[in-house]
């Protein structure tokens, strides 16, 4: 953008050239936008951990029980929730990118009901998993 | 008038492989392709995972050996090792500038997708045969 003359009141100047994170006020699509890359972030440094138990798991029972014995450990479990959590965040938001690849869902309430779906059902998913393997085990 | 056959990219450019990568199109379909075939096999992962929550090793070894869940995971594995590796490449060049960080950047993406998903498909086959 060409610049602004130094002539003039000065409130010229200080007007942006091009809106950014300053001015646009936090929207719920903005963020699930900015978290489905997160989740995907927390996904891609998750796969250590799976590679770990798989390997320990091939192993023996020693590897396999300290493995276990870390996820079942508080940071484990915290560990373990964020990349459930982020999983089932992450699959439902590229269920909705893919509804948006069809053409469908960009309109003004479908788009907003589509966030909120993500958003509440990677909640459920996560409670749903976690209390069936607290039933379980 | 140019010739309709004459480019408008510099010598230059072409030397130093500005302009586009061409794998664009591939990229974008393959990330469509993996989170189509993600959507199931992810959730059959959790479903495995499930499984074996509170049993014992040798249950544990049974379960991943059997041939039905080492082939979900080896597929789970496959889709979502090239699925994150596009994804972090799209991030890297969304977000780093400097021309040789990328470049280191992206290098280490490939090498850690490639290295995940072995370690992960090594351990799966293991189990299977040993």
């Amino acid at each position: 953008m060409s610049q602004v003359e130094s002539s003039g009141s000065g409130l010229e100047q200080r007007r942006p050239l091009s809106p950014h994170l300053q001015i646009y006020r936090p929207m719920l699509t903005m963020m699930m936008s900015i978290t489905h890359r997160i989740t995907g972030i927390m996904l891609y440094f998750g796969t250590l951990l799976l590679a770990w138990l798989l390997i320990a798991a091939s192993m023996g029972a020693d590897a396999y029980a300290t493995a276990v014995s870390f996820v079942n450990s508080i940071p484990g479990k915290l560990i373990l929730l964020g990349f459930t959590w982020a999983l089932f965040h992450h699959l439902l938001g590229g269920i909705r990118h893919a509804i948006w690849d069809s053409g469908h869902g960009f309109g003004h309430p479908q788009r907003e009901w589509l966030a909120q779906a993500t958003l509440i059902g990677g909640i459920l998913l996560t409670a749903g998993a976690w209390g069936i393997a607290y039933f379980i085990s | 008038m140019a010739k309709s056959s004459a480019s408008i990219r510099t010598a230059m450019g072409k030397v130093r492989f500005l302009g586009s990568a061409k794998s664009g199109t591939a990229d974008a379909w393959n990330m469509r392709l993996t989170s189509l075939a993600l959507i199931p096999l992810s959730l059959a992962f959790v479903a495995i995972v499930l499984q074996l929550c509170g049993k014992d090793y040798a249950a544990a070894r049974a379960e991943l050996g059997h041939p039905v869940p080492a082939i979900i995971m080896l597929l789970f594995v496959l889709a979502g090792i090239f699925h994150m590796k596009i994804g972090m490449q799209s991030i890297i060049d969304d977000y780093v500038h400097d021309a040789l960080l990328k470049e280191w950047s992206l290098i280490a993406n490939l090498f850690f997708s490639v290295c995940i998903g072995l370690a992960c498909i090594y351990a799966v086959l293991k189990l299977s045969f040993a």
